[in-house]
């Protein structure tokens, strides 16, 4: 038994003796090997921006996509494995319909998310599975208006005006800080994040990525979340590249 | 010998029951008699059931099939409001009313009037038909009783009436209906159900509004 954890690694079902769970540790090191996923909450909305790193340039533009629908009001963008991610996803899309058939109404995005935390949880409970590599962000509007959410591999599901994850979420978090979350236009917002995931997307250890955008909005998308229409994310594209470029001066 | 009718017939709400919506409330009325046959086996019936905090139903159809269905949404309803963290609406409510009469529509008489206020809509109406289809109104009758008074309410219903119309409209068309229905009567139970919370009242059988009675 030579390995890191000397054996309090290899299942979920065994503490280590300082009361870590290494399996939890090691699933949310594949989520900081990810790329970044940023979300800001604005009064009337949600932007959700993922860089997508681009492992070969015989990939499809829009394959791997890190940013899926759950229901007409409910965005999530990944960062992990996103084998992993898929099957959480598909749970999430399971849940929303399930409540609107008993309910008839709209799944609140904080009871999605608290039911995909317990599933989570669920995960980090049996020595004969091991924890889902990958974090969710899970944006959408409901009765409750705009909502912002993330769930991490632990179980835990905490509401935010801002959040990040992944490789640069530091450095995002960082960015963040500035933003005064009440004040802040949906549109502005959109830039920002566009801004946001350029500026912390590291040229020299991954060379190319994709930007991914998608957002909810109350004026802009009639509480619909879809991905960013082309004019608007070229437009934000360029902002964020001017940006850049004028800090780099 | 032959037993009595009453032994062999189901407890039957033979019914009047009506709710109406007002600006920012409901106004629910519903008749008393409970019978098994022509036999009257509760004169003073309470049809007015609650299903939560401000989400109240008005029962018709077959008693013992309402009750347990009202206790089965009861249970969910209370599940649901500690997921929530939050008063559950009364869309949601009638939902899982729906779900019950439908997927069950082959076992059960019940026809259900589910009204309520909540912070979302403010006061809503919804009729649960005997088939299991859930429709919003802005005033619902059911029962066979209701089937006097749909023109006596089509011609005075008015949209955005204050509470107090609202009593009125409701005690009135309930008289009517409870005097030509042989299946209705007693007294008249209300329940106004607005943000501040319930308010229920009784007419007695020798208080209510008359009209011609040739």
């Amino acid at each position: 038994m030579t390995s890191v954890g000397s054996g309090y690694d290899l299942y979920v079902s065994t503490y280590s003796p300082d009361g870590k769970i290494f399996q939890i540790d090691y699933a949310n090191k594949a989520v900081e090997n990810s790329g970044t996923c940023v979300a800001i909450r604005t009064k009337d909305g949600v932007i959700l921006g993922v860089e997508k790193l681009v492992p070969s340039k015989m990939l499809e533009k829009s394959s791997n996509r890190r940013i899926h629908h759950i229901d007409t009001h409910i965005g999530v963008g990944i960062s992990g494995f996103l084998a992993d991610a898929r099957q959480l996803i598909t749970r999430a899309r399971d849940e929303a319909k399930q409540y609107r058939q008993v309910y008839g109404q709209p799944i609140p995005i904080k009871v999605l998310s608290q039911r995909i935390a317990s599933y989570n949880h669920v995960y980090t409970l049996y020595g004969s599975v091991r924890p889902f590599g990958c974090s969710l962000i899970i944006t959408g509007i409901d009765q409750y208006g705009p909502q912002l959410y993330m769930v991490e591999p632990s179980g835990s599901c905490i509401g935010y005006f801002g959040t990040s994850m992944g490789k640069g979420k530091q450095a995002a978090k960082n960015e963040m800080e500035k933003i005064k979350f009440t004040e802040i236009s949906t549109r502005d917002a959109l830039k920002e994040v566009a801004r946001i995931i350029h500026t912390v997307h590291d040229e020299v250890k991954d060379k190319d990525f994709e930007l991914e955008l998608g957002w909810i909005s109350m004026t802009e998308t009639n509480s619909v979340h879809q991905l960013v229409p082309q004019n608007l994310f070229e437009e934000a594209e360029a902002f964020a590249k001017a940006a850049i470029e004028e800090a780099n001066q | 010998m032959e037993s009595p009718e009453w032994m062999n017939n189901a407890v039957d709400l033979g019914t009047s029951i009506m709710a109406v919506e007002f600006d920012g409330g409901v106004v629910m009325g519903a008749d008393s008699r409970t019978t098994t046959g022509a036999y009257i086996a509760n004169r003073v019936t309470n049809k007015i059931t609650p299903i939560h905090e401000k989400i109240y139903c008005c029962r018709s159809g077959s008693a013992a099939d309402t009750q347990a269905i009202s206790d089965y949404v009861r249970y969910y309803l209370e599940m649901h409001t500690s997921e929530l963290c939050d008063d559950p609406d009364v869309k949601t409510a009638a939902s899982l009313f729906q779900l019950l009469c439908y997927s069950n529509k082959n076992n059960l008489m019940a026809g259900i009037i589910v009204a309520g206020w909540d912070k979302h809509q403010g006061g809503s109406v919804y009729n649960i038909s005997l088939g299991g289809s859930m429709v919003k109104q802005p005033f619902a009758i059911g029962g066979s009783g209701s089937t006097y008074i749909y023109g006596y309410c089509d011609s005075k219903f008015k949209p955005n009436m204050t509470k107090d119309e609202c009593v009125e409209f409701v005690q009135n068309s309930l008289a009517l209906a409870m005097f030509r229905d042989g299946s209705s009567g007693g007294v008249i139970r209300l329940c106004i159900i607005d943000k501040n919370g319930v308010e229920r009242r009784m007419i007695p059988g020798n208080k209510l509004p008359r009209f011609w009675e040739g």
